[in-house]
């Protein structure tokens, strides 16, 4: 056997013994999630212990988790996006008005969110791919721009009425073997709604798209090095304009999934969103630097932070701004995690 | 001493290019265009705009009022933030985001100490020069904890600061116990209001003395050359001797300075707090200032007064948005247009497009002879 390939061979087995930083962060960021909520399940107990706590979590973040996974293939290509919260308001406000005074159905509103969702997303991808703007100032302008337009779309908030959306609204969709019986002794099945599903699935289809497909790859390449994904033949501005689309076009979808969710448009609604998106991506092990991360860490980032949150309410700090002071520690500790990860890789 | 920082090709004298060609390179040329141009709308649509009369205030004192007067006197929070933030956009090549968020934290200590344990004060409680010295202390720590995660853990420095945006207004309430403090004495407000038989709004006088202070620090020290320095190549200017950690912490602190200052005429105008409220959205405006007056948002060179010049448009821009109606919640909007449309004037791409579309005859017209 030729020496060369002995010892690329060697090279390869121990590229495989050690960890990629995907999977480092995706285990610590899934560790976390478990230690903590099984501690508050131990030391607190009370709510925790029941699954329908756990699903609430699902029900309450349908939108979030949606909303993270986008920014998550933003974070992956390099970039970031700090519109999306805007845009979700933008998206149950347009879709309340016209549900309630324009006689619209479901299928508009999907429409609408979509519609909403591609039109900043094509704007702001071609923004930052192809004149080289930074994303965060396009970005924050986006957000202006979503929040500018919500109030002019209305001031007021719009309860919707309208009972096919209803309907939807309601729907649970039970599941089996974790209901728990009440006081009365009722049986109460769990359940999860019509939103956690369609969240669901979006965090299994863009799993599969970044580890599977071709423009999955080419996000990761971008992200960890422009100029050498250049010279692999990957186009680099489409890439990165694509995750922008798809980064929108998710915050568009979160927006239809709020709007399932609280039933109104209203223009605090998804305050902080982007905010809470960016930490569940970090806290799912997304590097700020690009090219590396994964959707399910994400997922695991957005059930963490939410579990935090309840931990903190239940021990009775209710106030909000408690909430908002949980999560800037959080998002602190695991940038300096990060960047401490970073920094000694770099000497090696 | 010449300064290695400044790009030779911009110092090459042209002598064949025409006036306005020459006109258009210069760094301020964007701001004060786009000032004459708001003064121009202005002079055609109403020239009532401009006029300023002397009016009683609810004291009873005579001062000067008008729009004029209210773009120098709104603007003064705007142009200290400004002049900070293009130190902090020079060294690291980011911006703070989280400049509202503490002056609403300036604004809560200041309010704290000098209300000390009454939630309703009548009169000052302690030392207003003390109380506000408090409130630069807390501000600078809350810089050098910024600075500390840019310069020292390599976080981006919109991403770094994204924390205490979240957190910030949540502490500032936290600091009074989510109370809102409200201090009647009068003698808080004349930082925020106007000095007793002086017509002119203290706030003009506090933002004069803060742009002469930093006039005379990057005239008589090296902050300026060093700030640059290190934004154009932190590793060659450490080879040089610099510490770029040090710098880029020390341009995160003085920023805090500014954001204190800010705060204090923010809260004395009103002698209250919203916390929620304060200084909404004055980051987005900060960071405009500082691209308008032609500095690149990727660090490097800077140029101070185009800042200052810059947060004035934008006053300008808002007080003559609103003489027409604009409600406040929509502003917003109209302004992201204004940031998109500018930042795409000033990309690289662009530029050159331009300029190519410019050259394109003149290349044609040497090729056919």
């Amino acid at each position: 056997m030729p020496k060369g390939i002995a010892v690329d061979k060697q090279k390869r087995l121990k590229a495989h013994a050690a960890m990629s930083d995907t999977d480092l962060l995706l285990t610590i960021t899934i560790v976390v999630f478990f230690l903590l909520y099984l501690s508050a399940v131990f030391f607190l107990g009370g709510s925790f212990t029941k699954p329908q706590n756990f699903l609430n979590i699902l029900n309450n973040n349908a939108s979030l988790i949606v909303l993270s996974c986008g920014m998550s293939i933003v974070m992956i290509t390099g970039g970031i996006d700090i519109s999306v919260g805007a845009v979700t308001c933008l998206v149950c406000m347009t879709s309340a008005v016209n549900l309630e005074r324009q006689g619209g159905n479901i299928l508009t509103v999907i429409l609408i969110g979509l519609g909403i969702g591609l039109a900043f997303g094509v704007v702001q991808g071609f923004l930052v791919a192809h004149l080289g703007i930074q994303p965060f100032i396009i970005s924050l302008a986006g957000m202006f721009f979503a929040k500018g337009m919500t109030t002019i779309v209305s001031k007021e908030p719009v309860r919707v009425t309208n009972e096919g959306f209803l309907a939807v609204k309601d729907a649970r969709i039970t599941v089996p073997g974790l209901g728990a019986p009440n006081k009365l002794g009722v049986y109460i099945p769990a359940y999860v709604e019509v939103g956690v599903i369609v969240a669901l699935v979006v965090v299994v289809l863009l799993f599969c798209m970044l580890r599977w497909t071709k423009l999955g790859r080419a996000f990761y390449a971008v992200g960890g090095n422009n100029q050498s994904a250049n010279m692999l033949g990957i186009n680099v501005r489409r890439t990165k304009f694509l995750a922008h689309v798809l980064c929108s076009v998710l915050a568009g979808l979160g927006g239809i999934l709020y709007f399932l969710h609280v039933g109104s448009g209203d223009v605090a609604n998804g305050a902080g969103d982007e905010m809470n998106a960016i930490a569940s991506s970090i806290i799912g092990g997304t590097l700020l630097t690009g090219g590396v991360g994964n959707v399910v860490g994400t997922f695991f980032g957005v059930l963490s932070l939410n579990t935090i949150k309840r931990i903190v309410s239940s021990l009775g700090f209710d106030e909000a701004w408690w909430s908002n002071i949980t999560v800037a520690a959080m998002l602190c500790l695991f940038l300096v995690i990060q960047s401490i990860v970073l920094l000694r890789k770099n000497k090696k | 001493m010449t300064t290695p920082v400044k790009d030779p090709q911009a110092r090459v004298e042209r002598p064949d290019e025409s006036l306005w060609k020459r006109l258009t390179r210069q760094q301020l040329f964007i701001p004060v265009a786009a000032l004459a141009l708001l003064v121009l709308f202005n002079l055609i649509a109403d020239p009532s705009f401009f006029a300023v009369s002397m009016k009683e205030n609810s004291l009873g004192n005579p001062v000067l009022s008008g729009n004029i007067i209210s773009v120098l006197d709104n603007a003064s929070e705007l142009v200290i933030l400004a002049i900070g933030m293009t130190l902090v956009t020079a060294s690291s090549g980011g911006q703070d985001i989280s400049v509202g968020a503490t002056m609403a934290i300036a604004g809560s200590v200041i309010l704290r100490m000098v209300c000390g344990s009454q939630v309703t004060a009548d009169t000052m409680q302690m030392n207003l020069i003390l109380a506000v010295l408090i409130g630069i202390a807390a501000t600078m720590c809350f810089g050098a904890f910024n600075g500390a995660l840019v310069a020292y853990f390599n976080i981006q420095p919109m991403v770094a600061t994204l924390i205490m945006y979240t957190a910030g207004r949540s502490i500032a309430a936290w600091i009074n116990n989510n109370q809102l403090p409200i201090i009647n004495d009068l003698s808080f407000k004349y930082a925020g209001t106007f000095l007793p038989g002086i017509p002119v709004p203290t706030p003009i006088f506090i933002t004069a003395l803060v742009i002469l202070i930093f006039w005379l620090v990057l005239k008589f020290t090296t902050l300026g050359l060093y700030t640059q320095a290190v934004g154009i190549n932190p590793s060659s200017s450490r080879l040089n001797g610099l510490d770029p950690k040090l710098i880029k912490l020390l341009t995160y602190v003085i920023l805090g300075v500014c954001v204190a200052v800010a705060g204090f005429i923010r809260v004395s105008r009103s002698g209250s707090i919203n916390y929620s409220r304060i200084a909404e959205n004055i980051e987005m405006d900060a960071i405009l200032a500082v691209a308008l007056g032609g500095n690149a948002l990727s660090g490097g060179k800077f140029n101070i007064y185009g800042s200052i010049l810059g947060a004035y448009v934008i006053q300008f821009l808002t007080t003559t948005l609103y003489k027409y109606e604009v409600p406040s919640t929509a502003l917003p909007a109209y302004k992201a247009v204004v940031v998109i449309l500018l930042v795409v004037l000033s990309a690289p791409v662009v530029r050159e497009k331009l300029s190519r579309v410019k050259k394109a005859p003149v290349k044609a017209a040497k090729e056919v002879s």
